[in-house]
């Protein structure tokens, strides 16, 4: 397929590429990262330039990788009256996202207890294959979680009034109906709400150091003061809830599409018309599961805060552990675009993609609208993770999206083949990085050389002048499912 | 074409591919059960004290076993169970009919010896299909 160089950092696969193509695919990567790129994201992603009703551009960040239906990194915005959604372009686990939260501590002050806190996260912090939550909830009370999101765990006493400023939607998107939503995927999801899970998921305990700060205004005005700050990052989703309802959707759409006269190129691209009953109700779904996340993570920070509380012998208010945001990188959101001139409402999927909106969109709590939205961004567990804001650069060439993380290069089954679990913990140990595990083959399936560098993944979209460096987090502890 | 399974490397980046087959469907569909467990924990040290019956139908085989799988995958989070045996009956009328008793316990992450949790079976290069020699298989990609 013909790989068209745009600038340094930008590659577009022209229509005449692939049968059925309706727009270009555009794959934004340095040289390096595309020579690397998996030849997956290149069908992928001009698989998803033939969806109906698609605008602009097929969009994939730089950490993207293969996935199934979207690569990961994919990113499309469709038409509402003439447009799809599509479960494959949003991913099993609605609402995977990530939470960072500040504190008054500095590294000196926490790594003598570090062994200590970790201990304690790993008991409040289930993870793993079946971890159950600590919130005990019934059946009817999970239908408030799904409409209420964190306006529900503020009532319940599972968060600060302060902390919905803080999320994206303030932790609720509107439109969740819970008459959508299987009893199976209740049932999945109901024990799991303050759960980790397994896979890339995690909870870090990381450090901000004066020389990895870029911008110290922007840092400051995040709440990041450096001098080896301790900060603390939680990456996971919707659990069982949400990946049930992904699982009900495809399985809609794989007949819905007959109906509607759609044909994809991978079974796995399985959607509907955005304004067909079968649209409207996945989204509603998808909503409900987007605020089940939005929830597990808030509850996840109320037993951060505990947690840190029981080991510092202090009000968590008193060691500023303050939500610093928490972005959804697995979602649909209807938001405003110019299309030939015109502002038009579209559905924009980011499948492993956070939302970069610049300075002065309204969708971005005042706390942070002079300066942008905050975008997260996870590593793996060995090299780092960052911290950015979007600009609005990237409003008009990405529909307001940036990466979500580094991006895996290398299957788990070579990963496991290149280290054991229990050397990778020594190693990590030895680096100054301590990690708990629930399943020590997990471990090793998440070694920082299954990943691209992170550092190459950022430097890429803030060259390119979509999402703007603050500051990069180095892990000094880790709990992992 | 006997019962089993194998974990195929490297064919997906982030997730988990798997092969089944059996002399019958039944047997494919147990082997896929299995494989699906055996990537969750060591199965091996799952004892079989609790039982469940599962009851699915549908026109085409391998939509059934998305749904066998599924179903799986729901209990092993809504029961909080690991499954080691599965006994699948399985009747061809207009519709495929399947009845399966599937024994197991629950998870206990201190015997369990785990490994991936499942989220999901995904529709990427799944197929059943039926060999030249008369025995069944099944390619499938779980989203872990």
């Amino acid at each position: 397929m013909q790989v068209n160089k745009i600038t340094d950092y930008l590659w577009e696969i022209p229509p005449s590429e692939k049968e059925g193509m309706l727009v270009p695919a555009r794959i934004y990567a340095s040289e390096k990262l595309m020579k690397e790129m998996d030849a997956g994201v290149i069908e992928q992603i001009t698989n998803v330039a033939c969806l109906p009703g698609i605008q602009k551009y097929a969009l994939c960040m730089p950490d993207g990788h293969w996935g199934y239906g979207f690569p990961i990194g994919g990113v499309a915005a469709f038409s509402l009256q003439d447009g799809v959604i599509s479960p494959g372009g949003i991913g099993f686990d609605i609402n995977c996202g990530m939470r960072l939260i500040r504190t008054d501590l500095t590294k000196a002050e926490v790594q003598p207890r570090l062994k200590d806190l970790l201990n304690v996260l790993f008991n409040k912090v289930p993870a793993g294959v079946g971890a159950k939550g600590f919130v005990k909830i019934e059946k009817k009370e999970m239908a408030e979680v799904m409409t209420r999101g964190v306006n529900w765990c503020i009532k319940k006493g599972y968060g600060w009034a302060q902390d919905r400023d803080r999320i994206e939607e303030g932790g609720c998107l509107p439109g969740g109906d819970p008459s959508h939503v299987s009893s199976h995927a209740v049932e999945r999801g109901v024990g799991q709400l303050g759960t980790l899970g397994s896979g890339n998921h995690y909870l870090e305990i990381q450090v901000a150091s004066d020389e990895n700060i870029y911008d110290e205004k922007l840092a400051r005005a995040l709440g990041i003061f450096g001098r080896d700050q301790v900060v603390v990052m939680v990456h996971c989703g919707s659990r069982g809830f949400g990946h049930q309802i992904a699982t009900d959707y495809l399985r809609v759409f794989d007949s819905a599409m007959k109906k509607y006269g759609i044909t994809v190129r991978d079974r796995q691209l399985g959607c509907a018309p955005f304004r067909s009953p079968e649209g409207q109700a996945y989204y509603s779904a998808m909503a409900c599961a987007a605020n089940m996340a939005f929830a597990n993570r808030q509850v996840i920070t109320h037993r951060i805060r505990e947690a840190f509380s029981q080991v510092f012998n202090e009000d968590a208010e008193r060691l500023g552990l303050e939500t610093i945001y928490d972005v959804a990188h697995n979602v649909a959101k209807i938001e405003t675009y110019e299309i030939n001139g015109k502002p038009t409402e579209l559905l924009v999927h980011r499948k492993g993609s956070t939302r970069a909106f610049g300075p002065g969109r309204a969708e971005i709590p005042t706390l942070y609208r002079d300066w942008g939205q905050p975008v997260i961004i996870g590593g793996s567990m060995e090299t780092g993770s960052y911290l950015c804001v979007g600009t609005q650069k990237a409003e008009s060439e990405t529909f307001g999206s940036t990466m979500h993380g580094a991006g895996r290069t290398m299957s788990r089954t070579a990963a496991k083949r290149m280290v054991r679990g229990s050397d990778l913990q020594r190693r990590m140990e030895e680096h100054g990085i301590l990690v708990k595990a629930v399943s020590m083959s997990g471990l090793a399936e998440e070694a920082g050389t299954a990943y691209k560098n992170i550092s190459e993944v950022v430097d890429t979209m803030d060259a390119v002048g979509v999402s703007k460096k603050i500051v990069q987090l180095k892990p000094i502890g880790n709990i992992k499912g | 074409m006997t019962q089993g399974y194998s974990f195929l490397e490297d064919s997906v980046i982030s997730d988990m591919i798997f092969e089944a087959t059996g002399d019958t469907p039944a047997e494919l569909f147990q082997a896929a059960g299995l494989a699906l467990f055996e990537g969750m924990a060591d199965t091996g040290r799952v004892q079989p004290r609790i039982r469940k019956e599962i009851r699915l139908k549908h026109a085409q085989i391998d939509q059934l076993l998305y749904d066998w799988l599924s179903e799986l995958i729901y209990l092993k989070d809504a029961a909080g169970l690991l499954f080691r045996e599965f006994s699948v009956q399985l009747t061809q009328n207009s519709d495929w009919s399947l009845v399966a008793t599937v024994r197991g316990e629950p998870i206990d992450p201190k015997r369990h010896a785990l490994r991936a949790d499942v989220k999901a079976v995904t529709y990427h290069q799944f197929e059943v299909v039926q060999t030249e020699t008369g025995g069944w298989k099944a390619r499938v990609v779980v989203d872990i």
